[in-house]
């Protein structure tokens, strides 16, 4: 086997992990609270610009200046439930796309504003591992993997937790769930951390990768969408393993062509299939 | 010696609908209390209100002499109120034991959840037979009993059961109501609500009439299947 190609593919599973991370977390908050965050990757950026700015501009450790981006975009997550989400959430659906697609303009502008449209990075540059002829970014590596590990623990916080159990029971039947004594709103709030932290581990293993501009958001936003109808939008499994497939499309055609034809064909795959599976791959 | 739920001129509706009007109601510490009436006479909203689904919009409403309208649905169940719904309603993705998990939800509940799990496993064999199964998948007759024990693993001492009886095969119905004679002799409170009148005046102590959204009639159960009316129109005598 081709020896490049076996390095894209491999390439391509590492990328699907950071993507099923973020497609979790946009799972989640659809599932449960029954609204699209559509500024979901903008608050990606903003935990890349938390570690960028607490990393470079006031030397803190790298692992604390993490730590504060995801407890910062869980903290955002709530925030914007509270102002944005909870106040329409009997009104109509195209109202909360309206609402969320407002926010994503805000911090765009924002980001701007205090930033500037500079692209910046770490300035850390992670040391390359050589598998025989193979060669694999240690920061892709290590982003796959803690992607794996927070997804696993999200699985277990939903599997094994009496406000887990919650999550899950109140995306089935929202109308009864408080004759279990579980209050929504709280559950609200508990999903959108969640779903906010998993954005901020996902911004902490993407600035290892990638530079940090107010529009970085928009690299992967469209793409996390397209994971999550794929996989059947709610569905937390369908839209973790659409990421891997979606992934590897890019990769390898990615490999034979160039990447801006990977995710032409990805999007074109993507919309074949919604004719065949218009409730995602998983549902018939 | 006062009632543990009152109901003091209850009303509430749906929008410009009104569904209850004035209703009184008691149910006494240790009793089984019955409402019978037809279709659309209010029974399940009754039973809504009293669990904080559907707002009151009048009257009183009384829990061990603490006034418990307007608390939201949450804080009822802590307050002891458990509810079996209408048609089950059971969460049909999440396993038999998920079910019966989140019916623990109440802080009080969940340190105590292992024990309560073993309780009502002994007193279900099958759900204990069926407990990593989604629960859509039981039957009818195993689904009222899944809800029936995630509305005990909240440990209540009120349980509210709204048609229980419903859309089941007459023997699992009979079970149905053994079952209610049981948790009855278990000492807890009953508030049930049936369309089966026949069976359900056989084991309440009491029971009331709801005609259109109003109390028409009330009395132990022995007067009610002696009553005229009741005779007439519900027992087909």
């Amino acid at each position: 086997m081709d020896i490049y190609l076996l390095e894209a593919i491999i390439n391509g599973i590492l990328l699907g992990g950071v993507l099923a991370l973020l497609a979790l977390g946009l799972n989640l908050i659809f599932g449960v609270i029954d609204v699209v965050w559509i500024a979901y990757t903008d608050l990606v950026m903003c935990g890349m610009y938390v570690v960028y700015w607490l990393y470079v501009g006031f030397g803190w450790p790298l692992l604390l200046a993490c730590a504060a981006a995801i407890a910062g975009v869980a903290a955002l997550g709530v925030l914007v439930h509270v102002l944005i989400i909870a106040p329409i959430l009997g009104s109509a659906p195209i109202n909360q796309l309206l609402a969320t697609g407002g926010l994503l303009f805000f911090l765009q502008s924002f980001a701007t504003l205090l930033f500037g449209t500079d692209f910046r990075n770490l300035g850390i540059r992670l040391p390359i591992i050589e598998l025989g002829e193979i060669y694999i970014s240690t920061a892709r590596l290590l982003a796959f993997s803690i992607a794996l590990i927070g997804a696993s623990a999200l699985y277990f916080f939903l599997k094994s937790t009496f406000i887990g159990t919650a999550i899950r029971a109140i995306a089935q039947d929202r109308d009864i769930i408080g004759l279990m004594g579980v209050d929504q709103r709280r559950i609200y709030l508990v999903t959108s951390a969640i779903g906010g932290a998993l954005a901020g581990l996902a911004s902490c293993l993407l600035v290892l990768q990638y530079d940090v501009h107010p529009f970085i958001g928009n690299t992967f936003g469209p793409l996390i969408f397209m994971i999550c109808v794929l996989g059947g939008l709610g569905d937390m499994i369908g839209g973790f393993v659409a990421a891997f497939i979606i992934s590897q499309i890019i990769s390898i055609v990615g490999y034979y062509s160039n990447t801006e034809l990977a995710y032409v064909l990805a999007f074109a795959f993507f919309i074949a299939l919604m004719f065949v599976r218009p409730r995602g791959i998983f549902v018939r | 010696m006062s009632a543990m739920l009152s109901l003091a001129a209850v009303s509430a509706g749906y929008g410009s609908f009104r569904a209850l009007f004035d209703v009184s109601l008691e149910v006494p510490q240790g009793e089984a209390v019955g409402v019978i009436g037809p279709n659309g006479a209010g029974k399940t909203t009754l039973m809504r209100v009293i669990s904080g689904l559907v707002p009151l919009r009048g009257g009183a409403m009384m829990l061990d002499g603490r006034p418990i309208g307007g608390l939201p649905a949450h804080r009822i169940v802590e307050l002891g109120i458990a509810h079996v719904p209408e048609n089950r309603r059971l969460f049909p993705r999440l396993t038999v034991e998920d079910n019966l998990r989140i019916g623990a939800f109440i802080p009080q509940a969940r340190a105590r959840f292992a024990q309560q799990l073993g309780r009502i496993y002994d007193m279900f064999p099958r759900l204990k037979e069926r407990r990593d199964q989604p629960a859509g998948t039981l039957s009818g007759g195993e689904q009222q009993m899944c809800a029936i024990g995630r509305a005990l693993m909240s440990e209540p001492k009120l349980l509210l059961m709204d048609e229980p009886s419903a859309g089941l095969a007459p023997l699992v119905v009979e079970q149905v109501f053994d079952l209610v004679r049981r948790i009855r002799a278990e000492g807890l409170t009953v508030l049930i609500v049936e369309q089966n009148v026949q069976q359900v005046l056989d084991v309440v102590d009491r029971a009331y009439l709801l005609e259109a959204g109003s109390m028409k009639l009330s009395g132990t159960s022995s007067d009610l299947k002696g009553h005229e009316f009741i005779r007439k129109a519900y027992l087909g005598l």
